[in-house]
């Protein structure tokens, strides 16, 4: 389409917004890697040429236990989240239940509602039933992030499973149940992959709901673990920031492992095709 | 995050609409087998639903009518006190700016994600080397943990060793006070979150022009159309009901920003970056005698707000699947 030598001046275009745009994660790793002496030097370094690894080893000495944590957050929503959602999108999509549409309806005004708004009431009944302070509570609220989204991606995905794949199945005798296991599911792993990964991205990345309804528990997320370096020692942003550069760990994996199905979400029902 | 909508089950031709009365019994007791199996399958995402959306739902509003203080919080016994809540926070005197906060952070957020992603969708659209590569990185900043991002550009906007001062300096601007002044402080959140927002808008524009048909460009090139008119007649025209989208469903995320405002300066100076959504937590949860009265109240305008412009965005989609 384009003369060679125009699609080359869009690459070195490209390369530069793309540099641009990224700037900010450069200077990240970069201030991850600056030693402490230098933090306030005048011109800053621009380059990690003396780099160092104390802000690593600061959170390998602090914040492992966060990261334990967050692991175990992201995991715990993502099973609940596949629980609750893939059953209820495979029914909306194929077993037309009573009030499907109004449910449709309810879940996409539930993606509206404020994080903060949810917190303040997660905090009241989590007070109430002395759930604060608790890892798993905090799995049931970041679930309520993941849940309205996956029941959208997988009713949108089973919606256009063949329906001669699961007449088949239901002429071998197999029940609905049954049908769901072995037929609906293993051929939804695109949906379950899109769901998972972002059930989990959220979860790890959730700000609010650790702060509010986690802030002082034995079991602390990696967000507030960071949150907790800023105010403490405003001024060691090595380790500030590397521990950033590690939280950003699963976003970075995310993206070379999965490119296709972050495109997917993002765009999941947001276009009309 | 995304919002995303169920495809409403195609109505098939029921078979099954023979009238009731024209059924066998057996037809009639696998009809009701079926149903029940439905429900059994969304049986829990409607329980879920009840327990973890409508009833904190339900305990905020709850919270927004009572006049709650730390011991009756705690104790459950706060007094009814019907709209009183509602009517402190109108009258307080961090109202009228918290909205004007959040309306100007929304807005002039949504303005430059929006022309900054159309921008970008247009210039990726053209399919050039390591196009999809790149196309792929843009989305880091999204994909990235809030405060992850808050945390780093605070830093950025440090204003004795940032390096957007240390920039700046090149061109004999003096150091700004990004997050310290009450000037600055609303500006830098904005330019963070526009950030963090374009990637959402880039990947959703750039799949609505995969949409438009190659012919309509190949015709308008035939014609001797500019690069600008093309822009103009076709690809933005073209482009009107996935912007309409995209900008609907930015609105209804941006309005709820908050880890971003709340890591980078809580609001403050003062109140000078304070949003709605700020204000509610600063209210419930930001001081040693928290207000969560008051607090639940702003949360529940917001959602007010927030729902105006959601619905809108439903209306919208309808109208486009129709």
């Amino acid at each position: 389409m384009t003369s060679l030598n125009g699609s080359r001046r869009h690459t070195i275009l490209g390369l530069v917004l793309t540099a641009l745009m990224l700037f900010p994660v450069y200077w990240m790793v970069n201030v991850s890697l600056t030693p402490q002496q230098h933090m306030r030097k005048n011109p800053p370094d621009l380059l990690p040429l003396h780099p160092t690894f104390e802000g690593y080893r600061a959170v390998l000495h602090d914040q492992l236990p966060y990261l334990g944590t967050s692991l175990l957050i992201g995991l715990g929503t993502v099973a609940l989240t596949l629980l609750i959602a893939a059953p209820a999108g495979y029914a909306l999509a194929r077993l037309r239940p009573r009030g499907g549409g109004a449910l449709g309806l309810a879940l996409l005004i539930a993606q509206m509602i404020p994080g903060i708004v949810m917190a303040m009431g997660f905090y009241g009944i989590f007070l109430d039933l002395g759930l604060l302070n608790s890892w798993w509570g905090l799995i049931v609220a970041d679930s309520t992030i993941a849940v309205p989204f996956g029941v959208m991606i997988f009713t949108a995905f089973m919606s256009g499973i063949p329906g001669e794949l699961i007449a088949a199945a239901r002429i071998d005798g197999a029940s609905t149940l049954r049908t769901f296991w072995s037929v609906v599911l293993p051929v939804s792993r695109n949906a379950l992959v899109t769901v998972s990964l972002f059930g989990f991205l959220w979860a790890w990345s959730d700000f609010v709901f650790a702060n509010t309804l986690d802030g002082g528990g034995g079991l602390r997320p990696i967000t507030l673990g960071i949150y907790k370096y800023i105010g403490n020692n405003n001024q060691e942003w090595n380790a500030i920031m590397a521990t950033a550069v590690v939280a950003s760990v699963p976003a970075a994996a995310l993206l070379v492992l999965a490119q296709r199905y972050v495109a997917a979400g993002v765009t999941a029902g947001a276009v009309k095709d | 995050m995304t919002v995303t909508r169920v495809d409403r089950p195609p109505h098939k031709a029921a078979p099954a609409e023979v009238g009731a009365s024209g059924l066998l019994p057996a037809q009639r007791r696998l009809r009701r087998r079926s149903r029940l199996t439905a429900f059994a399958f969304v049986a829990p995402l409607i329980a879920y639903l009840a327990a973890f959306y409508l009833y904190p739902l339900y305990r905020n509003l709850d919270l927004s009518l009572r006049d709650y203080t730390v011991r009756s919080f705690v104790a459950g016994d706060a007094p009814f006190s019907g709209w009183d809540n509602f009517r402190k926070v109108l009258d307080d005197p961090t109202f009228a700016p918290a909205l004007r906060h959040t309306m100007v952070f929304t807005f002039v957020s949504i303005a430059f994600q929006y022309a900054i992603g159309l921008a970008l969708a247009v210039f990726f659209n053209r399919h050039f080397r390591l196009s999809t590569v790149l196309r792929a990185l843009f989305l880091i900043p999204w994909l990235l943990p809030l405060i992850v991002s808050a945390s780093t550009w605070s830093w950025m906007f440090n204003s004795e060793s940032g390096v957007v001062n240390y920039f700046l300096s090149f061109f004999g601007v003096d150091p700004v006070g990004w997050l310290t002044s009450p000037d600055w402080a609303l500006p830098s959140v904005i330019i963070a979150n526009i950030w963090i927002g374009i990637p959402f808008n880039l990947v959703i524009l750039y799949s609505g022009l995969q949409n438009v048909p190659a012919e309509v460009y190949e015709a308008a090139a035939l014609d001797g159309a500019s690069a600008w008119q093309v822009f103009r007649r076709i690809t933005f025209p073209l482009l009107r009901p996935v912007s309409a989208i995209t900008v609907l469903l930015g609105l209804v995320y941006t309005l709820k920003v908050f880890d971003l405002i709340w890591i980078m300066t809580k609001g403050g100076p003062g109140d000078s970056s304070s949003t709605l959504a700020t204000w509610s937590y600063q209210l419930g949860f930001g001081t040693l005698l928290p207000k969560f009265g008051p607090g639940a109240a702003v949360g529940n305008l917001l959602i007010l707000i927030a729902l105006v412009f959601g619905l809108l965005y439903i209306r919208v989609q309808r109208r486009q699947e129709a």
